[in-house]
């Protein structure tokens, strides 16, 4: 059996207070409640305060550049499908310098468990605006405050139907565990946003502040709904929901890829006796 | 020591849209195996209709690395090929048009291709006329077309093989005759087309290769069609990324996971995957990247061709770390170095890079079939026994860490982009750091031992040296050749491994030559300088081209005659 413990405990280099460790303990909730084993769990990511926490459980690590967690895993999760490949990263690195790779995972629907630190700040360069800031966040580096129109990433998760969107909140761990949990379990690409306050640089959207507005779906939410999952994820401001907002079908990219039906690519054989039967037709 | 080979040259001319790929490809593949060696120089502009394209064959008996300068047989399916292509015409040359099209005073054959063909055929009845004067036989022409219309439309392999047969009967009664070079020996006919790119692929996938990113960028692109067109068959993924930095990054994700990995672009899509060839040496993670050149700055010109990315990717990422950089000179050589690239891949886990360029990618040669059921493949990853706990980038002897890959053992892989600890746990030690920096450039040493010598064509001493890389080699070594027909002393160095460099291989070389000119295709004497920097030899003088073409025996020869050096 898998337990929590399996996942180690180790110092951070976070600051006391942060997001970062309502998530971190979620995660490894979720990933004991799963009964994957370390060994059979890859974590990519990217570059960040955020980016830094699968050093701190015991698993498979590819800590790469900042935006490129996405192709990164896609080439680990396409090369060995039998690894559980997590990512974990923070706003800026996946939605500001991986932009373009987010929404390409998202329409491959890539067997990836992404699971963003959303701050709405950048916190490893000390406190500028990220792409999910809201409109009026003033900074050192945005003295006259964000003038563009935040990044909804559960919006745009569910419009480009993503096979699994939810929205977590770092202050909520148990709920958040289970959310990583399902997302977990579900084929293709999978999305778990999770609201996590910094406590060093972003004095607006703080615990109070989340916590006055956070709310978990109700009961009746139907995450089949594409529709109804479009308008919960819209909602933004005074009210913002969590749990899981769409749920789709697709089948995984990695299913639908011809030279994976053999099994992973690790491991195999070349098989020469093809290869020499094209270099023939060449003649 | 090289011979000169009589040789032909067959230009086709046309604009894109013309179906000029189709008859240059049959007649290619016709000459081939009716035994002829081969090398073909396409020209094409960054259009997709429209714009004037070439396909220009030129074989012989013997082996032909270069392309010649003059044309025996203009195929001109427009009026502009015989406008522009007139004066290249070589004595005795024949013409090849429409009896619509003015001749220009040229002699040849004016082909009522109206009453052959219908409009669509119009370049397979061409490629009777030109097939029948090369001495082709139709049953080898209609070979080739049934071959490639047969299987996907029958109707039109029926109707092409009818304006191929009017066409050749045509021509026969027509009575024209072509002078054609000295007979190749019977025997090689069961040689293989392949082009650059082609072979590159091949080899890479021959190597184990498993997995293949890429985003579209000319004279790349047909290294990864080739590799997309056998990824289903060979169990090998072969991904459009989003962009050249997905490509990268994807292909250092699969390494890492355990897939020998390969991507291919160009000058600009290769200034995309510059952080993402860091990254590959600071995780030492192993990785092929093919840089087929073009010229540049920026897009430049997309469909042209150069030596100008040499000091480009020799220096490309930040920080400091062990590469190879490997330049094949003709498709064997495609083929053995992207074999050689991947297990240098491995063996030194890291970055290791192949320069091409667009005449290499694109010249279509032919080659003994490459045998490779006996070829070894890569192994990724170390399969023995490990020390536990298991540490990614232990301190050992040579610096090459036992690599495991994550999910196949119960060791955990922990690698990471920044500066890291034995167990890959990001450190701001500074001591680590510097043992770390040693570790990593000791492996300089596993690529030490596998250095490629150039090749010495002609005796050294004494004599005029032409030393060139990668597609150049073939150029100079023809006009080495034809120097010694005319009684000078010259011989060619001919180098296909650029990076790292054994100046024991070839520097006494250099100091016995009479007179050392390198030849390259850019503007700035990349090569020169870097043997320069590592060696402290200064040569004579140098011959170098970047107007987009390729360098040819005739273009050296005049360089030096200008030079009054030859
Ligand atoms: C190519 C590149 N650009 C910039 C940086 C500097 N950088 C490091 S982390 C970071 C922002 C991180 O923000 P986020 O992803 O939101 O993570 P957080 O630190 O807030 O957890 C930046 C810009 C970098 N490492 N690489
Ligand atoms: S800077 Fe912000 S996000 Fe980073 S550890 Fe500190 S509180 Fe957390």
């Amino acid at each position: 059996m898998v337990t929590i413990a399996d996942y180690g405990k180790y110092e951070t280099a976070w600051c006391p207070g942060c997001g970062n460790f309502g998530i971190l303990g979620a995660m490894k909730a979720a990933l004991a409640a799963a009964g994957l084993a370390p060994h059979q769990v890859l974590f990519v990511s990217g570059i960040g305060q955020a980016a830094k926490a699968p050093h701190y459980l015991n698993a498979n690590v590819f800590n790469g550049l900042h935006g490129r967690a996405l192709p990164a895993a896609t080439g680990a999760k396409l090369a060995n499908p039998a690894l559980k490949v997590i990512v974990e990263s923070g706003d800026g690195c996946t939605y500001g310098e991986g932009g373009n790779h987010f929404l390409a995972a998202v329409r491959r629907n890539i067997g990836l468990t992404v699971v963003v630190h959303d701050n709405q700040v950048y916190g490893l360069t000390k406190g500028q605006a990220s792409p999910t800031s809201d409109a009026g966040f003033v900074t050192k580096a945005q003295p006259e405050g964000v003038h563009a129109e935040p990044f909804n990433p559960v919006e745009t998760a569910v419009a480009l139907k993503a096979n699994f969107v939810a929205r977590g909140f770092a202050g909520m761990p148990e709920h958040l565990a289970a959310l990583i949990g399902q997302a977990l379990a579900a084929p293709g690409f999978a999305l778990v946003d999770v609201l996590q306050p910094c406590v060093s640089f972003n004095k607006i959207n703080t615990y109070a502040w989340y916590r006055q507005r956070v709310r978990e779906l109700p009961a009746g939410h139907d995450p089949t709904d594409w529709t109804a999952a479009l308008a919960a994820a819209a909602r933004w401001g005074d009210e913002i929901p969590v749990g899981v907002i769409w749920r789709g079908s697709r089948p995984a990219y990695e299913e639908h890829v011809p030279a994976l039906a053999a099994g992973p690519l690790v491991g195999r054989e070349m098989d020469r006796e093809r290869l020499a039967a094209i270099i023939e037709h060449l003649r | 020591m090289r011979e000169l080979v009589d040789t032909r040259t067959v230009l086709i001319g046309g604009e894109a849209g013309q179906g000029l790929v189709t008859v240059g490809q049959l007649l290619s593949q016709a000459l081939v195996r009716a035994g002829w060696r081969i090398c073909v120089t396409q020209t094409y502009h960054s259009r997709v209709r429209g714009g004037h394209n070439t396909w220009a064959i030129r074989f012989g008996a013997g082996e032909i690395g270069a392309p010649a300068e003059t044309i025996d047989l203009l195929v001109a399916l427009d009026q502009e090929s015989i406008a522009l292509h007139r004066g290249e015409l070589a004595a005795g040359a024949l013409l090849i048009a429409d009896e619509g099209l003015d001749p220009q005073g040229t002699a040849g054959l004016r082909v009522p291709f109206a009453k052959l063909a219908a409009a669509r055929q119009a370049n397979v009845a061409a490629l009777g006329v030109a097939g029948t004067l090369l001495g082709l036989l139709e049953e080898l022409l209609a070979a080739g077309v049934e071959e490639m219309f047969g299987k996907k439309a029958p109707d039109a392999a029926a109707e092409n093989r009818r304006a191929l047969a009017e066409a050749c009967r045509w021509t026969a009664e027509a009575g024209a005759s072509f002078a054609l070079p000295e007979r190749p020996a019977a025997g090689g006919a069961s040689r293989a087309m392949v082009n650059g790119n082609e072979a590159l692929a091949l080899g890479a996938l021959s190597a184990g290769l498993r997995f293949y990113a890429f985003y579209p960028m000319t004279p790349s692109t047909s290294v990864s069609l080739t590799v997309a067109a056998h990824a289903a068959a060979l169990g090998v993924v072969a991904e459009q990324a989003e962009d050249e930095i997905a490509a990268v990054n994807m292909a250092i994700g699969a390494s890492f996971a355990g897939a020998p990995a390969m991507v291919a672009t160009s000058g600009g899509g290769f200034a995309l995957m510059v952080e993402g060839v860091s990254l590959a040496a600071m995780t030492e993670t192993p990785l092929v990247v093919v840089v087929a050149q073009r010229p540049g700055p920026a897009t430049g010109l997309p469909t042209r061709t150069e030596q100008a990315d040499l000091e480009f990717v020799l220096h490309a990422g930040h920080g400091e770390f062990p590469r190879a950089l490997l330049a094949p000179g003709n498709p064997e050589e495609c083929f053995l170095l992207a074999r050689k690239a991947l297990f240098l891949a491995e063996m030194s886990q890291g970055p290791i890079f192949i320069l091409t360029d667009q005449f290499l990618a694109d010249s279509y040669r032919a080659v003994e079939p490459f045998e490779v059921r006996a070829l070894p493949a890569v192994r990724a990853g170390h399969e023995g026994d490990v020390a536990a706990p298991y540490r990614r980038y232990a301190f050992v002897e040579g610096g090459v860490s036992p690599r495991l890959l994550p999910g196949r053992t119960q060791h955990l892989v922990v690698a990471d982009s920044d500066e890291h600890t034995e167990d890959g746990h990001i450190t701001e030690d500074l001591a680590v750091r510097d043992r770390m920096v040693a570790k990593r450039l000791a492996k300089l040493d596993v690529l030490r031992w596998e250095v490629l010598p150039p090749r010495l064509e002609g005796a050294a001493e004494g004599a005029l040296l032409l030393v060139a890389w990668g597609s150049a080699g073939a150029a100079a070594a023809e006009a080495a050749a034809e120097l010694r027909a005319r009684g000078v002393a010259a011989a060619t160095l001919h180098f296909t491994q650029l990076w790292p460099l054994d100046p024991q291989q070839f520097l006494a070389t250099l100091r016995a030559a009479g007179r050392v000119i390198f030849v390259e295709g850019n503007a700035t004497g990349q090569f020169e300088r870097l043997v320069r920097r590592e060696t402290g030899f200064e040569a004579t003088g140098h011959v170098r081209r970047c107007d987009g073409l390729p360098i040819t025996p005739a273009y050296v020869l005049r360089a030096l005659a200008a030079q009054g050096m030859a």
